[in-house]
């Protein structure tokens, strides 16, 4: 089946399998390997990508239902290194292996621009859609309480 | 295919037929006993991916614009099955008259899985710890069924039979959910037990007071399916305190421990609703 989609503002098409996964299609088939695939059965947040400036579980969708859609995964957001939450992450070490991070920004990411001044516990349930395996979740507190007075919501 | 080399072939649920109709009519053509709809995907889609579900084929309907809607309609609201979880909590209309669903719905899943997951789905689905079935039920909301060759109505009593098992019969799909209005100044409460936040729910409590003139009292984990608690609501329909409506209700879960956590949920919903 042929799958049409935008990723981060390039248009890719391909033959696919009706079964193939979201994730596994951006992975595997794009080359797009920023995206991480953790349980499949959408629990741990590592395959977090945005679908209409909403974050999605990208392991719970078929490659095919994102047919003439656009996608931003964290490449997208990876492009620009001084993005107020990517310093936020490094300055506050919020990541050890780095393998759920990129799950983690791209829910962050929309998350900020929805709430303007959260509090911690606002803050806390927002990463509850995502585990970090390492449980560096203080430094991911204090680097989204940071990029929080920076970004300006929408 | 399967099989056609290197890691472009990964793929984790069994192999199906994948149709993505446009309008209702063509949806209710093809669904059946191996022709499941795939709506949101929060719940099917980890099944196929154990596969613990392998349908023949899907019928995608998030492609069916008719279903995407949530309105007042005279009094009453009207949400079609298509309608994401995040539409319902973020809804100003829902806040203001419906204030039980969005605290209901705050506590599907998380923002990821609310962004995708259909409220049509999550009652379909019948997930005995799922929220929005409560909620409903506490709100005496009446579901639109759709086939090739009728339509019925059904209440929450009719519809939730047995976890996981609803009467949908196989070539119907729920379309809507009539939401009736509530008394002016009607208030609510839902307070849930997670192990952690977001996780399945071990129990719940919805409960909605108008004093002297409505009062429901919905339960999560005390059975196979949503449950009302009569005695509970008479007592607060009649200005019962909140702990007295809370052990009538808790009177439902199992003894020990079930009984205790529901006591203590339906006492805070209670008083969330202004018991």
């Amino acid at each position: 089946m042929r799958v049409a989609v935008e990723i981060n503002g390039e248009h890719h098409e391909r033959e696919v399998e009706p079964r193939t996964l979201l994730s596994d299609f951006i992975r595997h088939e794009l080359g797009l390997t920023g995206t991480k695939v953790g349980c499949e059965h959408g629990v741990c947040g590592a395959c977090t990508v945005q679908l209409g400036g909403e974050p999605v579980r990208s392991c719970l969708m078929l490659a095919v239902q994102a047919n003439n859609l656009s996608l931003r995964t964290i490449e997208g957001l990876g492009d620009d290194p001084e993005h107020p939450l990517l310093r936020a992450f490094h300055e506050h070490h919020a990541l050890q292996c780095g393998f759920c991070t990129a799950g983690f920004l791209m829910s962050l990411e929309p998350f900020l621009r929805d709430n303007a001044e959260p509090g911690e516990e606002e803050i806390r349930e927002a990463l509850a859609g995502n585990l970090c395996r390492c449980t560096g979740y203080l430094g991911i507190v204090e680097a989204v309480k940071q990029a929080a007075g920076e970004i300006k919501p929408a | 295919m399967a099989g056609d080399g290197g890691v472009g072939a990964a793929v984790k649920p069994a192999a199906f037929e994948y149709s993505v109709p446009d309008t209702l009519e063509e949806a209710l053509e093809l669904i059946g006993a191996e022709s499941r709809p795939l709506a949101g995907g929060q719940s099917l889609v980890p099944l196929l991916n154990f596969r613990l579900a392998r349908p023949a084929r899907l019928v995608d309907v998030n492609r069916i614009p008719e279903l995407a809607y949530l309105r007042k309609d005279g009094a009453a609201l009207r949400i079609g099955a298509l309608t994401r979880q995040v539409a319902l909590e973020r809804s100003p209309l829902v806040a203001a008259e419906w204030p039980l669903l969005r605290e209901a719905t705050r506590n599907v899943g998380h923002a990821q899985i609310r962004s995708r997951g259909t409220v049509g789905g999550s009652v379909a689905h019948a997930d005995p710890t799922a929220e929005l079935p409560v909620a409903f039920t506490a709100l005496d909301a009446r579901f639109h069924l759709r086939s090739s060759s009728g339509a019925r109505t059904l209440g929450s009593e009719e519809l939730f039979r047995w976890p996981y098992t609803t009467a949908l019969a196989p070539d119907e799909m729920l379309v809507e959910i009539e939401v009736p209005p509530l008394p002016q100044g009607a208030r609510a409460g839902f307070v849930e037990h997670a192990r952690t936040h977001g996780d399945f729910a071990v129990a719940g409590a919805a409960v909605v007071l108008a004093p002297g003139r409505y009062a429901a009292v919905a339960l999560l984990g005390a059975g196979p399916k949503p449950l009302r608690a009569e005695q509970a609501e008479s007592a607060l329909l009649e200005g019962a305190p909140a702990r007295e409506v809370a052990a009538l209700a808790a009177e439902l879960a199992g003894g020990g421990y079930p009984r205790a956590l529901m006591a203590d949920l339906v006492r805070r919903a209670a008083e969330e609703a202004g018991a």
